[in-house]
């Protein structure tokens, strides 16, 4: 077999053990201590124990959609970097967060999560971040092109302007409101409806399957959009199908889990250090990683000074930094 | 192989080409000059479909090619781009040249097959450079970048190549090797080439036939020593010079007039 199969299928096995193991080291840890030799015997014996339902209804559902948002985001910034050919687009740089944070906010201050239930703060970040697509959408597309720049700057400016909005709802709302407007903000992923962790996974894994119908145009992105169309890629028609893709994919996860920063930047980043640009293997390496990172960053988040939770936000974004700087220091920062 | 018939274009309201009509014949080696913003470049452009025509059709192979998908196009049609980069592109020449296999694979296709190796091989040995395939491209040299392109156009397997000045920022050796090349491929492969090249000495030697360009209008269409005259130079180039017969090849040879006063 050739040597870069072998390199792949090292990097796939390898991101799966490690997102194994994270998992099954964040599934073991918590606030409240399980001892290890207990755990089997507690998952034989079934339902009905306390342990059992700390294990499967709360440390599980929080694994299972850590490898969903942390999958998807990672996917969306492999797409947004890849298509931009900038690295340092992410995810949150078209201002999906920013429309997602914006509506959360104003939901939260006139208080109509009170009224129509917690569903509607998901509800209505999905809704900003739809919204917010919308208009970056509309004002980047001249004569039916897609104008990459274009899109950049708009989000970068929607971004600014719903954060101005966000701080002038925080002035005026009031301060039990206050916490939670910063408690989404800064992302978090316990969600108490299985439901919409079950969607998020599907989603995320779904976007996994059709950024590969992309790989080889993302492959071709990289020499420019212009070589791109010699090598017969339908430009127009991939540049809207990615955007898209990458607004579905990072609305949900913001939408469910709040504003998670960082790993939709540093992930796609240190993958493409690591494994190359070539997006066959980009892609699955960016998902497993993302997804273990996340995991990891939300297990420190929920131990480190158990019982009380820090925000994984603030996680990813020291584990993260500490980590980009580290690895820009080792080795030479790649422009893709 | 390929007609252009009444071809305007350009980008904004403002026209560079205008109503251009002109065809290429199978295996024929095509050079496209012209002075500098003659819309030589934009002529290739509208070929492979990167501008819209305003007015006109392009037909490639009884084909309009707006009725043809890109991907469609690209198997027969390649690119040469001028002076081309690949900063920070981190990959291998082999990897790079690859690349040209990407319109050839189908829907669920991930890997390369031997097929795709052999021909990028075989692509890499015509250009010469089979020794430095495990190079990464970003280390290249001007010349060898350029030998690198060609192969990921020839990989594409193309019936017709263009190419925008290839040989523009080169050295004489690497000019005289890959145009040599070019009329190789021309010659034992059948393959069809446009070719837009700004030294008219060397258009002049590899051509088969020239299309001179001037304001976005087709000036004159024929073989070498009919379009390569001092009156069409000078009528197109507002430069004198002297012709002069290539005391081996028989084709005409300018020479410039520099101005004593």
């Amino acid at each position: 077999m050739d040597k870069k199969l072998i390199h792949w299928a090292f990097f796939i096995l390898l991101f799966s053990l490690i997102l194994l193991a994270v998992s099954a080291f964040s599934f073991l840890i918590g606030s409240s201590h399980i001892p290890l030799n207990k755990i089997i015997p507690l998952i034989l014996k079934g339902k009905g124990t306390i342990e059992y339902s700390i294990l499967f209804d709360i440390r599980l559902p929080r694994i299972l959609l850590g490898l969903a948002v942390g999958g998807a985001l990672s996917i969306a910034g492999v797409i947004l970097q890849g298509m931009f050919r900038n690295p340092l687009v992410e995810p949150y740089t078209l201002g999906i967060s920013g429309g997602a944070a914006l509506l959360v906010s104003l939901n939260i201050s006139l208080g109509l999560n009170q009224r129509f239930g917690l569903i509607s703060l998901p509800a209505s970040g999905f809704l900003g971040a739809i919204v917010v697509i919308l208009v970056v959408y509309a004002l980047s597309v001249k004569k039916g092109i897609l104008k990459i720049q274009g899109l950049l700057l708009t989000g970068v400016m929607i971004s600014f302007i719903s954060s101005s909005l966000i701080m002038l709802i925080m002035a005026i709302s009031k301060a039990e409101d206050l916490h939670g407007i910063v408690f989404w903000i800064m992302g978090s992923l316990e969600e108490p409806n299985p439901l919409l962790i079950k969607l998020m996974l599907l989603i995320s894994i779904f976007g996994l399957i059709i950024s590969y119908l992309f790989c080889f145009d993302l492959n071709a992105l990289l020499l420019g959009e212009e070589e791109a169309l010699h090598l017969g890629t339908n430009i127009e028609r991939t540049k809207k199908s990615l955007f898209i893709l990458a607004s579905i994919l990072t609305g949900f996860s913001v939408g469910i889990a709040g504003i998670i920063g960082f790993v939709g930047l540093l992930v796609p980043h240190l993958m493409r250090m690591i494994v190359g640009s070539d997006h066959r293997i980009l892609l699955i390496s960016a998902f497993l990683s993302g997804a273990a990172f996340l995991i990891l960053c939300d297990t420190l988040a929920r131990t480190i000074i158990a019982p009380l939770e820090l925000p994984v936000g603030v996680i990813t974004g020291i584990v993260g930094g500490g980590l980009f700087i580290y690895a820009l220091t080792k080795k030479e920062p790649l422009i893709i | 192989m390929l007609e252009v018939r009444e071809l305007t274009c350009g980008y904004n309201k403002r026209f560079i080409l205008k109503a251009i009509n002109f065809k290429v014949r199978r295996e024929v080696l095509l050079g496209i000059i012209g002075p500098n913003g003659s819309g030589k470049t934009t002529l290739l452009r509208a070929i492979t479909k990167v501008i819209k025509p305003q007015n006109g059709k392009i037909f490639f192979e009884e084909k309009d090619i707006w009725q043809i998908s890109f991907k469609e196009l690209a198997k027969k049609v390649a690119f040469v781009p001028q002076a081309p980069l690949s900063y920070g592109l981190d990959m291998t020449v082999e990897e790079f040249v690859l690349l040209g296999r990407i319109p050839h694979r189908k829907v669920f296709q991930f890997l390369e097959t031997k097929y795709d190796k052999a021909i990028a091989e075989e692509a890499m040995a015509l250009t010469n450079i089979l020794s430095i395939k495990d190079r990464p491209i970003s280390e290249l040299s001007g010349g060898e970048r350029q030998l690198t392109f060609l192969a990921k156009a020839l990989t594409q397997e193309p019936k017709l190549l263009l190419l925008d000045e290839p040989t523009a920022h080169l050295d004489i050796a690497h000019r005289v090797r890959i145009l040599d090349l070019i009329k190789r491929l021309n010659n034992s492969f059948k393959l069809t080439v446009i070719i837009v090249l700004h030294d008219l000495n060397l258009a002049s030697q590899y051509c088969d036939e020239l299309i001179l360009l001037n304001n976005g209008r087709l000036y004159k269409r024929g073989l070498p020593e009919e379009i390569l005259t001092a009156e069409n130079i000078e009528d197109v180039y507002k430069t004198k010079v002297i012709i002069k017969e290539d005391p081996i090849s028989s084709r005409p040879y300018i020479f410039l007039v520099p101005d004593k006063g």
